[in-house]
């Protein structure tokens, strides 16, 4: 949906319109079409500031860019079409905090605000402007005042309001027009590059960081102000110092030469618009600082301060080892207060459930012939459960389904299987059965288990999906209207009597999407199935029909992952529009989006508290967003590829990530720190998953290989240590040979899935790759 | 895009598309475009163009595939509002042809006659459908439970048609009837429906250790092997590993078979290499290290001196189909080694040991073949690069190999020269312990003509001197070859240096037994020759200067050979076989240094029970072609 509006009536009758109780943030879109003579403005709703900001300033940049003449939609970006969407939020989810009045609390935020007042003003949008400054509780004169500052400041027309590290509107749209001369960029860059050779070791680690963003930014610049030959030549130069994670970066930084090519270049958007953040200690910052001051180098350091954010931290720099660990990401590292926030990573009370347990259980036990042991145990287990956990959220945080009967006697049947669970460790591996999808010629692209192993289901890129039943229960659809019609709905064994017996089979195939089916997930009851796909939909579909019950419409672009919340209802989507999507079941739209990616979110997983969704992307980056407030509480860096996998760990403190480089990492999400790294894979590692007490970590991987392991040992050395918290610096040690238990091959077959039964069997699964 | 012309710049990180490319292409659609106009747009379009495989790559990574397909890549054109490009979905690779003339590039579009798809008869059946199987790979995180290669014992459950269908061929294959086995091989041969059963009738192959007593059940297994490998509808994916173990049980084993003399266990051995060689040339790539594989057990045969002579029979024969580069890279090296043992037991003169000497010129007439090939491949190799394609070579390369071709019932792909494509090379550093792998370094041809000079004589320098491949063989080689073997200590000045050259020892060409039995081979004529018979043949001299005969002049001698051999009744002339006297490495071999006396067969003498066997070392002229025929001639009992 995009709301281009013309400005003058439009805009502000919708802003108008908008119910202020979900106001927390408003950005405007600017474009102004100087040809047309006329002005369209798109206006957007976030519910979260940070984002606004973000999306001006790459409106900012991108309004400079482009030139006046040839403004064009260019590639529209999805997310103008669907963040319009938000106005959809409002109240879905009850319990919502209530929406602070405006932005007054941060400054930064009041000053974006200022900044859109300031250019509807310009644009004589009176209206607007005076809703807009009555709904954010504004004082009139705050505004007056501010505009007073800017517009005798910047003389060049646009402005905003300028914070200390805030780089105003008008530096922002500048972005690379000015420059220096050409022949003097090699200069330059050698001549910092010869200072940071010689300074002290200690410093050199951490100075080297700037030599990646420097360089990059210096490239775009030259190509920008069309120096193509010697763009070129710089490149040639010094592209070969550049740190070997990069490699995927500069290679499509090598393929564009023209200022023409710079536009539509998504990579090269993200460069512009997000600051590259890299953490210094204080030391080194000031060598740096005090040596571009001398030697009056301004080109680098105008570059430095446009375009690179640098987190000065006290204390002792970096070593080489600490650095590489955390950076390859594409925008740098995380700053450090983004993973600040705080995180109820804890798990949410187990509902109490009386049911008629007893009755079952005694039966069971009685099979067993232990009749007494059990019941001290499974009060145990209530009572364990019954305790708070000081880390978990309130158990209303966000409204969950509640238990239906089924369910209930689903946890039953959990519990019961739960005793029997095999305790694994080192010593005690778990047995691995493999699922070969044989005759996948169409080409196996996702697969997924239900969480009591009895079904599984195969996305394949011929946009089908299809099911089969693991165990000797054949899959059935319910019976027709007509036919259920005649059930005695009283009895029994009436859902056993609503199946249709004829069509039992082993298997069924679901029609209906149009694309590769990229994504898979089961709702934990079992009575659904999502699928996302190529053709930009997520589709629901019904287990006892098998028919496809809604599609989900809104990413616009390929989705390249789902998944169920593990509680039922929600679910997230992620997609090549870089935006996360929440979902629930009944609402044809999303309930929170969650923008900040700044390349395609490529996996989406759910905490096991469904209070918290992690994205990983191909900006090699995984963020963990709060479901409640759709804010981004967790930001990792340190993959070295885009990341295809990830896996919380059964007690939601850790995560475990996958990517294209064969490694896997580990992180503490309390803490936001990565505790460990994971190498053996030789390539893409496209499943992970945990055993069901979370003492294995079992990979499976594209090299064909499934490897296990020691999650508990990894954890633990980890607690021994003490933390760095403060400064975020971990120090890991090299021990993958003694974390991995064991490695299995499979028979050519590539591992795409893997799922620990609740006896801790390992069930892993892949097409024959003959 | 149809053409492309590499750009030849100075740095070429990407494909790059010119401008003539693009004026060419604009032409073609009617426009006509300025040069700079052009340089600006094929810029762009190969920035465009690499955009677009950057950002298919990523529809590859989530389809979880290793390999970029059309598909892929028109997604990613369709995402970036561009048309697909239409027509290129196939699954085969499409052939990439150059054009002599300019450095054109095109894919061959052929036609296709809609009609006859159309109305084709032979409907394609509908793939079979897709499945989830389950097996338990690793209990306890332990060990596999089913070995690798064996079996599975229900990768499906089969129909009652299959079951049929599989019982009435192997009681086919394994009755009586011939008739009725021929139709079953042809069908197994083609049939495409079969592919279930595959694991059934690997694993009834993989009986052949059972029925080793049995020469005629191990020739249906073998030919069943034949079937199955032949039929383009069978996928056999790691089953080959099984069928090839299975054929080279037959090889290199010593069968129950091999003890009665009577039993022609050779014929199978030959006839299992050949199915070797077939098999590893079309479906090698299967299995990764297979070739190396193959050839570490080959090797390990041959150097174990405890194995029966019919088992290095086996792994030469072996090694022989598996081309000249084999023969080269294990049985060249280790010949040295062998030749002593091989030597005792041709030494050996005692009765008791007739049945094992026979035995032992077996191995020699196929060590000889086998290293007579290696040099003339070798000179070939070495001569084709040289000077590119003398067309006047062709015809003699087709012969070289002629006997491949000729092969009957396999068709194996022409050996290349080059390296296959899962070379030796790339083995060198799996290559287990206690073999020569490593240190393995290309002996150059003279040096390798040289010693295997030492060992056979002139048995082998006729073949060589008069071989095709060798009147286009460099022309320094001959000078080298001189140096070579003026530096080879021993009887520099002993009668050896005036040995000659026998060609004219090709006269035995004419033998006038050439139906190819080689049943009345004068064995018992048989006498020691003396060295100065045969030095006064061989001279040194001649020997360079026969390498720079011109090939058309040698091989003249033959026909002429030929077509008075007839006239000549009952040939009286010499026979050489063996090697030299005094070898540079090793003895030279004795008693092949035999002159056959000037009489003619004696048809009194009894012939021997392995008679029959005797080596064809002594007919050393013949073309390959005719000896493949009557020494590998196929065993078919069809």
């Amino acid at each position: 949906m995009i709301i281009i509006v013309n400005l003058g009536c439009t805009a502000a009758w919708w802003l108008a319109r908008s119910p202020s109780s979900i106001i927390k943030g408003l950005s405007v879109w600017i474009r102004t079409n100087r040809v047309a003579g006329s002005c369209a403005v798109r206006v957007l709703f976030f519910f979260n500031l940070a984002h606004a900001h973000f999306i001006l300033k790459m409106a900012a940049v991108q309004g400079g860019l482009v030139d006046a003449n040839e403004e064009k939609d260019i590639k529209s970006e999805p997310a103008n079409d669907t963040w319009a969407n938000n106005n959809a939020n409002d109240g879905r989810l009850p319990s919502a905090s209530p929406g602070a009045s405006a932005a007054a609390g941060a400054p930064e935020d009041q000053q974006t605000l200022l900044a859109v007042l300031q250019f509807l003003r310009k644009n004589k949008l009176t209206e607007s402007v005076e809703i807009l400054r009555r709904e954010a509780g504004l004082p009139e004169d705050s505004l007056e005042s501010k505009g007073a500052d800017s517009s005798g400041a910047g003389s060049g027309g646009a402005a905003a309001a300028a914070g200390e590290d805030q780089p105003d509107v008008n530096v922002v749209l500048s972005a690379y027009s000015q420059q220096g001369d050409p022949v003097l960029y090699p200069v330059y860059y050698s001549g910092l590059k010869r200072f940071i050779e010689t300074v002290l070791d200690c410093h050199r680690a951490e100075l080297s960081q700037v030599f990646y963003p420097l360089f990059v930014h210096m490239y775009l610049e030259l190509v920008y102000n069309n120096h193509e030959s010697e763009a070129k030549a710089f490149f040639e130069k010094f592209c070969g110092d550049q740190e070997c994670y990069y490699g995927d970066d500069l290679r499509i930084l090598s393929s564009l030469s023209k200022r023409e090519h710079m536009r539509g270049n998504e990579t090269l958007l993200d460069f512009r618009t997000s600051k590259f953040v890299l953490r210094i200690s204080r030391d080194s910052y000031q060598l740096l600082k005090r040596h571009l001051q001398e030697r009056q180098n301004n080109q680098i350091w105008n570059i430095i301060q446009e375009h690179l954010y640098i987190d000065i931290f006290d204390g002792i720099p970096r070593s080489k080892g600490q650095i590489d660990a955390m950076s390859g990401s594409l925008a740098g590292e995380a700053k450090r207060e983004a993973n600040k926030a705080k995180v109820y990573y804890g798990l949410l009370k187990e509902p109490e459930i009386e049911l008629p347990l007893d009755d079952e259980d005694e039966e069971a036990e009685n099979e067993e012939g232990k009749p007494k042991k059990k019941k001290p145990k499974k009060d145990s287990m209530g009572s364990k459960s019954k305790k708070q956990d000081p880390n978990a959220p309130a158990q209303t945080r966000i409204p969950l389904p509640e238990l239906k009967d089924s369910d209930k006697l689903d946890k039953i049947m959990y519990m019961k299987e739960a005793t029997k669970k095999i305790r694994l460790g080192p010593d005690n591996l778990p047995s691995i059965c493999f699922y070969s999808f044989l005759n996948a010629y169409q080409g196996l692209t996702a697969v997924d288990f239900t969480d009591d192993s009895s079904l599984i289901a195969g996305g394949f890129a011929d946009s089908t999906v299809r099911v089969w039943s693991v165990t000797p229960k054949k899959l059935r659809k319910v019976k027709s209207a007509a036919d259920l019609n005649l059930i005695d709905k009283e009895s029994d064994d009436v859902l056993e009597r609503i199946m249709d017996e004829k069509t039992a089979s082993e298997s069924k195939i679901l029609h209906g999407h149009s694309g590769p089916v990229y994504g898979i997930s089961f709702s934990p009851d079992r009575n659904y199935l999502l699928s996302s796909s190529e053709d930009g939909t997520i589709r629901l579909w019904s287990l006892l029909t098998f028919t496809c019950l809604v599609g989900y419409k809104g990413h616009n672009y390929p989705v390249w992952d789902t998944q169920f919340s593990p509680h039922g209802y929600y679910f997230i989507s992620g997609g090549h529009d870089r935006v996360a999507r929440l979902w629930a079941t009944d609402h044809y739209q999303p309930l929170r989006m969650f923008s900040g990616h700044l390349a395609d979110i490529t996996c989406t997983r759910f905490h096991p508290n469904s209070n918290y969704v992690a994205t990983g992307s191909s900006d090699r980056t995984i963020r963990l967003w709060d479901v409640l407030n759709g804010n981004c509480v967790r930001i990792f860096t340190g993959h070295k590829g885009p990341i295809h996998t990830l896996a919380f760990s059964p007690n939601g403190k850790f995560l475990a990530s996958g990517a294209t480089d064969g490694r896997v990492l580990l992180w503490d999400i309390g803490h936001g720190l990565m505790i460990g790294e994971l190498k053996g894979h030789t390539d893409t590692v496209y499943s992970l998953r945990f055993s069901r007490d979370g003492e294995i970590l079992a990979s499976g991987s594209m090299d064909n290989t499934v490897r296990l392991w020691d999650a508990t040992k990894a954890f633990d050395d980890l607690e021994t240590d003490d933390f760095t918290a403060a400064t975020g610096h971990i120090h890991l040690q090299d021990n993958s040979q003694e974390l991995l238990l064991g490695t299995y091959m499979t028979k050519s077959t590539p591992v795409i899935h893997l799922h620990f039964t609740r006896r801790n069997l390992l069930l892993a699964a892949g097409a024959y790759n003959p | 895009v149809h053409t492309s012309t590499m750009a030849d710049r100075e740095e070429r990180r990407f494909a790059e598309i010119s401008r003539e490319s693009v004026k060419f292409m604009a032409e073609s659609s009617g426009v006509e475009l300025g040069d700079d106009v052009a340089a600006l747009l094929a810029e762009d379009v190969c920035y465009r163009l690499r955009e677009a495989a950057q950002s298919s790559s990523q529809f590859m990574r989530h389809a979880k595939r290793r390999k970029l397909t059309v598909e892929d890549f028109n997604r990613a054109l369709h995402w970036s509002n561009v048309e697909a490009v239409c027509g290129y979905g196939a699954q085969d690779a499409l052939p990439f042809r150059s054009a002599k003339e300019g450095e054109l590039f095109f894919i061959e579009d052929r036609d296709v006659n809609l009609v006859e798809l159309a109305l084709a008869t032979n409907i394609p059946k509908g793939c079979a459908e897709t499945m989830v199987r389950v097996n338990v790979s690793y209990l306890d995180g332990k060990g596999n439970l089913e070995p690798q290669g064996t079996v599975p014992t229900a990768v499906q459950s089969l129909s009652d048609d299959l079951l049929k269908y599989y019982q009435q061929i192997t009681r086919a294959i394994l009755g009586e009837d011939p008739h009725l086995m021929k139709v079953a091989l042809l069908d197994l041969q083609s049939n495409a429906k079969i592919a279930a059963l595959l694991p059934y009738f690997v694993y009834v192959i993989s009986g052949v250790k059972s029925v080793s007593h049995d020469l005629e059940q191990l020739n249906r297994l073998l030919h069943m092997v034949k079937s199955l490998v032949q039929n383009p509808y069978l996928y056999l994916g790691s089953y080959v590993r099984s069928l090839v173990s299975s054929v080279m049980y037959c090889i290199l084993e010593p069968l129950a078979a091999s003890i009665n003399p009577l039993n022609d266990h050779w014929t199978l051995r030959d006839y299992a290499a050949l199915l070797l060689s077939h098999i590893f040339w079309t479906h090698g790539d299967l299995v990764s290290g297979l070739y190396h594989q193959i050839l570490l057990s080959l090797q390990k045969v041959l150097s174990d001196p405890v194995r029966p002579l019919c088992s290095h029979y086996g792994a030469v024969v072996g090694l022989h189909a598996l081309g000249w580069k084999a023969v080269e890279r294990v049985l060249f090296p280790h010949l040295p080694a062998y030749w002593a043992n091989l030597q005792a037991v041709l030494d050996d003169y005692s009765v008791s040991n007739a049945q094992v000497k026979a035995d032992g010129h077996k191995v020699y007439g196929a060590i000889l073949v086998a290293v007579e090939r290696l040099l003339k491949m070798k000179a070939l190799s070495l001569s084709q690069p040289a000077e590119g394609g003398s067309s006047g070579h062709t015809g003699s390369v087709v012969g070289a190999m002629g006997y491949r071709v000729s092969s009957p019932g396999l068709s194996p792909p022409p050996e290349p020269l080059s390296e296959a494509a899962l070379g030796i090379a790339s083995h060198l550093q799996a290559g287990g312990a206690g073999c020569p792998w490593e240190e393995w370094t290309p002996v150059p041809l003279p040096a390798m003509y040289c010693e295997l000079y030492s060992f056979f004589g002139d048995s082998l320098a006729v073949r060589f001197s008069t071989g095709p491949g060798f009147g286009s063989y460099p022309p320094y080689a001959p000078s080298q070859l001189g140096e070579a073997r003026k530096e080879a200590p021993g009887p520099a000045s002993n009668p050896d240096t005036t040995r000659k050259m026998p060609q004219l020892t090709a006269n035995l060409n004419i033998s006038p037994r050439h139906d190819g039995s080689p049943r009345t081979d004068p064995a018992p004529s048989l006498t020691r020759s003396s060295t100065s018979t045969s030095s006064v043949q061989r001279s040194r001299s001649c020997s360079s200067r026969s390498g720079q005969r011109p090939a058309g002049l040698s091989r003249d001698v033959f026909p002429k050979a030929r077509f008075t051999s007839p006239q000549a009744g009952i040939p009286a002339f010499t026979f050489l076989i063996g090697g030299r006297q005094m070898g540079r490495r090793c003895q030279g071999r004795r008693p092949f240094q035999t002159t056959f006396a000037p009489t003619p067969p004696l048809p009194a003498v009894p012939p021997r029970a392995y008679a029959h066997k005797l080596p064809v070392i002594g007919r050393v002229g013949r073309p390959v072609r005719r000896w493949a025929c009557s020494c590998y001639s196929l065993h078919l009992p069809l």
